[in-house]
């Protein structure tokens, strides 16, 4: 019931962790100990939305039995709750009713970011320094003399002394760095032009001198400096949308004692030989052998089979795959060290190419631009020697070309552009993890989609409905309702025929079906062999597909369902607007050929490769990356996580696998798949824009420079100069915002009301 | 020139107060939450203020 419609982005999250709500235990384990016996609980809230539904979750919250308080914090859309004792209060119970969904992020990513209060310090220190400085500058520049003159000096020296040391540790420290392992970037000639001024100008100051560039250096720190945490706090809000995403690998399991006690463990300290119940709905959390019960599992994230797999007792599982209907009873054959996941994270580390070499734009630039103008001003030096003689003088004026050089547009050139550009895609739901995977997605010219949950929802959907008699879908949709497979949810959508027999003693046989009873018959719902149990020839559902799934009474077949996985939304638009974009598209599955052939089909994929291993995926990007082609790899299974980081760039939905996740550089929140040719439309354009500001950057040092050569650059020149061009670079990459427009509305008006909808159904 | 002498103490110290005052601010939390902030003042508050 909450109170406005939720965040469409978020509703995706919300309809997959319907499955797995988190277990008391599990909560216990992921608090934190506030001393005594209280205790904090972070949970992360998707569906929080504005201040009625700040009260409602506090309030209700609040009234629990030992809850010392809740807070709701909207902007990382969280509750922290504080409370006492042993036992955990119901939470998410309480919060579920009230319709919020809950579950539980890593704990360590609610570590406070340090970097951000740095940064957002120092620009607080070096705005109030800049401030005051070029308050004092302006009278010096309007014609103080003498004593007044020295004595302005010397005040803004002291005040540029906390802001140098504070502000600009933080580029001192990344130069040195670079320096130290042999490498330039953009903050050596910062770093070196501001030092030399602040000395230059401390000699000057010393000596009663007419120049001095205190204004200059503590101003070129505020300015780039306001450009790196805008930079970073776009980079964390994607971050935090991304962690606030609902877990899908298991934190921990029950096992089972010899002595017949359950304990609840978490991942790591669960070994081989161990035995573990797995409820119906719960992950599999390590590889392990099955010892008793029978269920259906979804694959779908681990190997890209659409079509869940039934097992039985000896039969082997892997780490990541969901149990669906029956609980399972699992002796443990592999430590979370040593299992499917652990091996998918190997796989990816190893083939982690692509991103690795890349090296950024601005680094490149600077790596040219750095020893530029360092000899610049050296050879300024000389001349002036050489000319007059005057050492003075020539330190001067070869500073004064260092500071007119120092690349305050330069420096904001790219960061800017990318953070306008991660702000476009942020609104249409598009994370970027940083500003070098928009440079990547810019170079793309092949992109490959994984089938199951990427191109496809990885949910069945019935398409024979129409053909089947209404009265049996009515009786097989109340029949499904009683059950969390993926086929019984898709019939279980068609229900709302009143009039049919009233179901009794409903029981599911895991692995089967379902079977209830009427006034006088017995219904199955499921395998064809087990439900039909009288139909010898089974000939009466040929209707291809999936279509092993019937409706039987009494034991003679009454109706057949075909199923087929349902496209996500816009897939087949997006596929084609890649394709306008100059892009060759392909499919890469872990499915059988025959499910790839239709999916391709449907969507106009004119090459795809069925039945590949995870490392099968890796091993065909990587032979497309020799012969010379960037891949875009989106993807959202285990098995495509190696495959994710071997790409030169990757895309992963909402719903994939959290390593996944975790591994490409761009999440998309909404269901639609046009967000892939969005972010290649923007991407491209913030590269023109990239190349624009660098290009006026480059003429602004071609008109300055010479002026700076020549000795008539005073501080009141560089002032302007440096403001004037960062303006002008500030000015351009918002024009961004502006480009293209329509493409966006396009894309966010119809999976706004489709995530609904699946809000809806989840519900 | 006399009036600089304490025109420009008058003028940092002001300065220096509202950087103090940022930084306080930044210091105890007021900044982690600014939408929940905005939407905070519809709520009307019980008797007893709900703490965290």
């Amino acid at each position: 019931m909450s109170c406005c419609a939720p965040d469409a982005e978020m509703a995706l999250a919300l309809n997959r962790s319907e499955a797995a709500l988190p277990s008391s235990q599990e909560i216990r384990l992921a608090s934190r100990t506030l001393g005594g016996d209280l205790r904090q609980t972070e949970l992360s809230v998707p569906a929080v939305h504005c201040a009625a539904c700040i009260k409602t979750i506090e309030t209700a919250l609040g009234k629990l039995g030992r809850v010392e308080g809740a807070r709701v914090n909207l902007s990382t859309k969280r509750v922290s709750i504080r409370w006492r004792g042993d036992e955990v209060p119901p939470f998410v119970a309480t919060l579920g009713r009230l319709g919020y969904d809950a579950h539980l992020f890593d704990p360590e990513a609610d570590g406070k970011d340090k970097t951000l209060s740095e940064l957002i310090r120092a620009v607080a220190v070096a705005g109030f320094a800049a401030g005051n400085i070029m308050l004092l500058s302006v009278s010096v520049w309007s014609g103080a003399e003498g004593a007044t003159r020295d004595l302005f000096h010397w005040v803004s020296a002291l005040i540029a002394i906390p802001a140098l040391a504070f502000a600009g540790g933080i580029y001192f420290r990344s130069a040195w760095n670079a320096l130290r392992h042999g490498r330039m970037n953009m903050d050596v000639p910062i770093a070196v032009g501001v030092s030399l001024a602040y000395a230059m100008s401390l000699y000057e100051t010393i000596n009663h001198g007419e120049h001095a560039y205190f204004d200059a250096s503590v101003s070129l720190l505020f300015f780039l400096l306001i450009g790196r945490t805008l930079d970073h706090v776009m980079r964390e809000r994607a971050r935090t949308a991304v962690n606030g995403l609902a877990r899908l690998a298991a934190r921990g399991a029950m096992v089972l004692r010899d002595g017949g006690t359950r304990d609840y463990l978490p991942v790591g300290e669960i070994e081989p030989g161990m035995q573990l119940l797995i409820a119906a709905g719960d992950r599999i959390p390590v590889d392990g052998r099955i010892v008793r019960g029978a269920s259906d599992l979804d694959c779908s994230l681990v190997s890209g089979e659409s079509t869940p797999r039934s097992v039985a007792p000896g039969d082997m599982v892997q780490a990541g795959v969901l149990n669906l209907t029956g609980p399972l009873s699992l002796e443990v054959t592999a430590a979370a060290k040593d299992s499917f996941l652990a091996e998918m994270v190997r796989l990816m580390e190893a083939a982690e190419g692509g991103r690795a070499r890349y090296r950024r734009i601005a680094d490149r630039v600077s790596a040219l631009y750095a020893p530029v103008v360092h000899l610049t001003a050296f050879v300024t030096f000389l001349g002036w020697m050489a000319a007059t003689g005057d050492w003075h003088r020539a330190v001067t004026i070869a500073i004064a070309v260092l500071i007119i050089t120092c690349p305050c547009a330069l420096g904001l050139a790219v960061p800017i552009v990318q953070v306008v550009a991660a702000r476009r895609l942020f609104e249409a739901g598009v994370m970027v993890k940083d500003g070098s995977a928009l440079e990547r997605l810019a170079a793309i010219d092949t992109a490959v989609f994984d089938k199951t949950g990427t191109l496809t929802l990885g949910q069945p959907r019935l398409i024979n409905a129409s053909s089947v008699d209404p009265a049996m879908l009515a009786i097989a949709a109340d029949m499904a309702a009683h059950s969390r497979h993926p086929f019984s949810k898709a019939i279980a959508a068609f229900a709302g025929l009143a009039g049919q027999p009233k179901l009794e003693a409903v029981s599911e046989h895991p692995g089967l079906g379902i079977e209830a009873t009427t006034a006088g018959s017995t219904w199955r719902l499921g395998r064809r062999g087990w439900a039909g149990w009288k139909a010898r020839t089974g000939d009466e559902g040929k209707f291809g597909g999936h279509g092993a799934t019937v409706l039987s009474r009494n034991g003679m077949i009454v109706a057949s369902f075909t199923f087929e996985d349902a496209t996500r939304s816009d897939a087949k638009a997006a596929v084609r607007q890649l394709k306008d974009a100059g892009v060759s598209v392909e499919m890469l599955s872990g499915d059988i050929a025959n499910a790839c052939g239709e999916v391709a089909g449907i969507l106009g994929i004119e090459s795809f490769v069925p039945g590949l291993l995870p490392s099968g995926k890796v091993e065909h990007i990587e032979a497309l990356t020799k012969v010379g082609h960037r891949v875009l790899m989106v993807g959202d299974g285990l098995n495509d996580t190696p495959a994710l980081g071997a790409a030169h760039v990757s895309f992963a939905p909402a719903t994939a696998a959290d390593i996944g996740r975790n591994a490409a550089d761009f999440v998309f929140l909404r269901e639609s798949l046009l967000a892939v040719p969005l972010a290649l439309d923007i991407s491209r354009k913030a590269g023109q824009l990239i190349r624009q500001n660098l290009a006026i950057a480059v003429i602004y040092n071609a008109v300055a420079v010479p002026i700076a050569i020549l000795g008539y650059v005073t501080p009141l020149i560089a002032a302007i100069a440096m403001s004037a061009s960062s303006l002008l670079v500030i000015g351009n990459a918002l024009r961004l915002q502006a480009l293209g427009p329509h493409t966006q509305a396009r894309s966010t008006a119809p999976d706004r009301r489709s995530g609904i909808d699946a809000l809806a159904q989840s519900s | 020139m006399t009036t600089l002498v304490y025109l420009i103490p008058v003028a940092l110290f002001l300065g220096a107060l509202g950087l103090v005052g940022f930084l306080w601010a930044l210091r105890s939390g007021q900044y982690e939450d600014l939408d929940g902030a905005a939407e905070r003042i519809l709520i009307d508050r019980d008797d007893k203020a709900d703490q965290l």
